[in-house]
């Protein structure tokens, strides 16, 4: 896994990036679900479909994009938003890491009580 | 997304004996690779060296929450808090918990690490950095030292 090109401003704003608390939320889940298939959406594009209004999903638009799960591009006129599945690979990766550090104490710990 | 760890393991002991595996701080010390300095009590730190190879440099440290008898022993700690220049007091620890119940065969022990949400994300990425590939070394040695000492 390579972290090239990660600048210092974008790697402070991530770290105090709640990016489990951003994905705790129907809506936002479903906006990354949506940009994670696809292109760089615009806010209307994102609407399309959705009962919710255009300043609601600029809303949850916005906490997605401090926790780093999606950037705003431009595209000539238009504000296009696109996904970066990095910070959730983070995570996947540290939890993963975590894991396995369980599985190999409680390996040891049936040794310790089994002989 | 999940913000927990949860396992589950049989093992061939009566609850009584993985009771104390659990909870004796030189027992727990012995199968969780940490020299400790005292017996768990609940609100208080524990803390000593890891004995892990190539992991003597960082201190464990725990604060020991609930011993209920044969049932349930938790801590809360920083996980993963092996880099001596951080500081991790300021971070929420996650929840440990243990929880035995007894099986035909023996005891069954419920592992659950619960809060991961509450760690900086920039931590996180950092853990998985200093580790890329270190980390399977590691685990190599781990393993061909419990089968020297099983």
């Amino acid at each position: 896994m390579s972290h090239k090109g990660r600048s210092g401003i974008a790697g402070k704003r991530r770290a105090q990036a709640p990016v489990f608390a951003a994905l705790g939320d129907e809506t936002r889940l479903s906006l990354v679900a949506k940009l994670s298939v696809g292109r760089p959406c615009s806010i209307s594009r994102l609407t399309g479909g959705s009962k919710l209004t255009r300043q609601a999903i600029t809303k949850h638009l916005r906490v997605l994009e401090r926790a780093g799960i999606v950037h705003a591009v431009r595209a000539g006129r238009e504000r296009l938003f696109e996904f970066d599945p990095q910070p959730i690979e983070a995570i996947q990766t540290y939890l993963d890491l975590v894991s396995e550090q369980w599985d190999q104490a409680l390996a040891r710990l049936k040794s310790f009580v089994e002989d | 997304m999940t913000d927990r760890i949860e396992k589950h393991i049989e093992l061939a002991a009566p609850v009584s004996r993985v009771w104390r595996a659990l909870t004796d701080y030189r027992e727990f010390g012995e199968w969780f690779r940490v020299k400790l300095d005292g017996p768990f009590v609940p609100g208080q730190v524990s803390r000593g060296p890891i004995t892990h190879p190539g992991y003597e440099h960082v201190i464990w440290e725990a604060v020991i929450q609930r011993m209920e008898p044969e049932r349930l022993f938790s801590f809360t700690w920083h996980p993963y808090s092996v880099d001596a220049k951080t500081d991790y007091s300021k971070e929420t620890p996650t929840l440990v918990e243990f929880k035995l119940e007894k099986t035909a065969g023996g005891t069954l022990v419920l592992l659950t690490e619960s809060g991961f949400d509450k760690i900086p994300s920039e931590r996180r990425l950092e853990a998985f950095r200093r580790n890329d590939g270190g980390w399977t070394e590691q685990m190599k040695n781990i393993e061909s030292h419990v089968a020297q000492r099983p």
